[in-house]
């Protein structure tokens, strides 16, 4: 029985062993270390899309500049006098929601709500009803299901879960003849009235990386910081950022996962300095960027270069230590856009088939405006909801 | 094969005596995992950077003592991960920045965290719920309550006191340059543990997990010792909430899967499921070493997205060695319960 236990302990040692020499590789692999592939996978990657995007971030949108979620980017209006409703007022939308699992869309389903209330107040819509499937295919395909079957829905609304998965059951929305309205995250389907979506994931990992090559002197070193594999419109981020600086002269060290943990970022980012310098951040998604720069904090480190997010415990401490840094938006405001359009589509008015919504980066000369603006929100709050018109601001928002 | 040969080498009868906790083997692979750790990366060994993964490590030191007073007593706590992003959630949204509240508020989080123990305890002695379901209850009950309470995501923010104990330290140590609270507080909770285990509760504690029924008719009051355990566990769990909160701040993910980190953690050390075996420093050696094969992982650059297969990897190679070790108990003594039915008999357990 010893024996058998020191052979184990052995052959434990000699495999830790033989895979740290094998994966000695990546620190010198070119085009950036650390298993950093610098070309976009082609999964997640398309050219056409990509320069797209970056192109609709110089496009001045149409319609009102101070209601950005009305605004729309080349729109191509549809007719919608098929579904005229009698008296909107008994209307009854019905939403069909992938989740509330984090700040950002905690924030956006706030807004929603309080946009409804607006058009209830105003007779455009009537019954609101919700279900939130928590980021589960298969509930929300019979959640949709539910609502197809129930016959009362004057209009469907889907924020979806996944694409591939949730297309069937958007389809099957369509059928049953009401207008569906999809926002967010899209589906493999033109079966809808409209598709509400900021520019996209490129454009925005596109507007982080820029501002990084922008402000780092050539070879300087840069850490990304993922949430997770697999998602689409993170992915989209990533393959941006890798294009652009595949094509820059930074020494990208790699990337981590980080499932926006704030203890599991501010450990990987600690461990990456004590193995050198970290010039710059790069990161898919704000959530747990102050925990990245505490990361340096502790170490006594400068502060990097860093795009975050438009959450405010990240714009504040923006603020408060002077960083050089950028805000990518993913504009929170979208939420509100597919409660007009609901409205809009009842009312028979046109809308766009797909309606690109506005999406600029928050800069530094925008930031002290926007910290005022939101000065009473909690700090896991995005400064770019859009809501300040809304019934119930800023209570709704503040004590949620 | 229990006989020592008598000609056996000094260092290796002492190897040898400390494997009967699985201290030995846990210590073994740790220091292997630091050697090939040091083969990557030399600087991991000064201070600071030594300091900055004690302090990281820390939280799941005190969730895995935790976890093992429960286990030990033959039972299970899966709530602990939910509780510690429960607490973390709490203290953010009554604190909300005002340095004044901090103590106020870490006497609510003892008094929650006791509350929680309580109800596990209760549940599973009283209602003779086993463990696993009501821990698995409890985990769900946390985390859709915050969520609830929430609206989904955290508000409020933490003082800068409250996060002292996890980010800070006793500055300008000579060699580590920082000594952080949170392996001082580490530290002395796992000394705690150890020198409960050797009295008398811990004992009982022990003898239940091993036999409930011989515990229960020798005189040890099991639902109570039971209790005491998930007691235990739960306030280990808030402590490590502290210190979790305090060295990253409040993200809405905090405290995810952590119950199962520190059951790892625990197996690893050898702490035999089911109970009755196992010491504590193998336990937080256990943790350290969980974490010190994550930080491994990142030194070569493997991505943290397999860190849960690994995890899974190796509770099932922990338990099936320790199943191994299992044969050489003595014979005939009985794993837990005797064949013939004493269900019956657990409701007196003084005769």
């Amino acid at each position: 029985m010893r024996v058998s236990r020191m052979l184990l302990a052995g052959t434990a040692g000699l495999t830790l062993m033989l895979s740290a020499c094998t994966t000695d590789a990546p620190d010198d692999a070119a085009g950036g270390g650390g298993g950093a592939e610098m070309t976009p996978d082609a999964e997640w990657f398309d050219q056409e899309e990509f320069d797209a995007q970056l192109a609709q971030r110089e496009i001045e949108p149409e319609g009102p500049a101070d209601e950005p979620w009305l605004q729309a980017i080349e729109p191509e209006w549809t007719d919608t006098s098929e579904f005229v409703h009698d008296s909107p007022e008994d209307a009854t939308l019905c939403f069909s929601n992938a989740s509330v699992s984090n700040p950002w869309r905690v924030t956006g389903f706030i807004t929603m709500e309080q946009q409804v209330e607006a058009l209830q107040e105003e007779g455009r819509i009537g019954e609101f009803r919700v279900s939130d499937a928590a980021d589960d295919d298969n509930q929300q395909i019979s959640d949709i299901q539910a609502f197809v079957d129930s016959g009362d829905c004057d209009a469907i609304l889907i924020s979806p879960s996944t694409t591939a998965t949730l297309t069937p059951a958007v389809e099957t929305a369509c059928e049953s003849g009401v207008p569906v309205v999809v926002f967010d995250r899209g589906v493999n389907s033109d079966c809808m009235v409209t598709f509400i979506h900021p520019i996209g994931g490129y454009a925005y990992g596109a507007d982080a990386a820029e501002f990084l090559v922008d402000n780092l002197e050539p070879g300087s070193t840069v850490l990304a910081l993922r949430i997770l594999p697999g998602v689409d419109v993170l992915e989209h981020r990533w393959a941006a950022a890798q294009q652009i600086f595949g094509g820059s002269e930074l020494d990208v060290l790699g990337y981590e996962f980080t499932e926006g943990d704030g203890a599991k970022i501010k450990d990987l980012v600690s461990q990456h300095l004590q193995r050198g310098e970290v010039d710059g951040i790069w990161m898919d998604a704000g959530d747990g960027a102050v925990a990245a720069l505490e990361a340096f904090e502790d170490a006594g480190r400068p502060y990097p270069v860093i795009s975050g997010e438009d959450e405010l415990s990240f714009m504040r401490k923006w603020d408060e230590e002077g960083l050089t840094a950028v805000a990518p938006v993913y504009s929170n405001f979208q939420w509100r856009t597919p409660v007009l359009a609901a409205s809009m589509i009842l009312a028979g008015e046109e809308v766009p088939a797909e309606w690109i919504l506005p999406q600029e980066p928050i800069g530094q000369g925008e930031l002290q405006e926007f910290l005022d603006r939101n000065s009473d929100m909690p700090s896991l709050h995005y400064a770019k909801f859009g809501g300040e018109d809304l019934p119930g601001f800023p209570e709704a928002w503040t004590d949620r | 094969m229990t006989e020592t040969p008598a000609r056996r080498s000094a260092p290796l009868a002492l190897l040898s005596s400390l494997g009967r906790g699985g201290t030995a083997t846990v210590l073994l692979l740790l220091v292997l995992i630091f050697v090939v750790i040091a083969t990557r990366n030399p600087s991991f060994f000064e201070g600071p950077p030594l300091m900055a993964f004690a302090k990281k490590a820390a939280p799941l030191i005190i969730l895995a003592v935790g976890q093992y007073l429960v286990i030990v007593s033959g039972e299970f706590d899966l709530s602990v991960g939910s509780l510690v992003g429960a607490q973390v959630v709490i203290a953010a949204r009554l604190i909300d920045g005002e340095e004044g509240m901090t103590l106020p508020v870490i006497l609510v989080m003892l008094a929650f965290g006791l509350l929680v123990g309580l109800v596990n305890g209760l549940i599973t002695t009283l209602l003779k719920v086993p463990s696993i379901i009501t821990t698995l209850g409890m985990m769900l009950v946390l985390f859709g309550a915050v969520r609830f309470w929430t609206g989904g995501a955290p508000t409020g923010s933490l003082s800068e006191a409250f996060r002292v104990p996890g980010r800070g330290g006793i500055e300008g140590v000579p060699f580590l340059g920082q000594l952080p609270w949170a392996v001082l507080i580490a530290l002395a909770l796992t000394v705690g543990a150890v020198f409960l285990m050797r009295s008398p509760l811990g004992r009982s504690l022990m003898a239940t997990g091993d036999n409930d029924v011989a515990a229960a008719f020798s005189g040890v009051r099991v639902q109570r010792v039971r209790t005491l355990a998930f007691v235990g566990s739960a306030l280990m769990a808030t402590v490590a909430a502290i210190l979790i909160g305090g060295f990253a701040g409040v993200t809405a993910q905090v405290g995810q899967g952590m119950e199962f980190t520190a059951i790892t953690a625990v197996v690893l050390g050898g702490v035999v499921l089911g109970g009755g075996r196992g010491t504590v420093v193998a336990a937080a050696l256990g943790a350290l070493t969980v974490e010190a094969l994550f930080t491994l992982f990142n030194q070569l650059y493997l991505p943290s997205t397999i860190q849960p297969s690994v995890q899974g990897f190796i509770i099932i190679a922990a338990v099936a060695y320790a199943a191994r070790r299992g044969d050489l108990r003595p014979p005939g003594r009985p794993r837990r319960r005797p064949d013939h039915e004493p269900e019956r008999q657990l409701g007196t357990p003084r005769r």
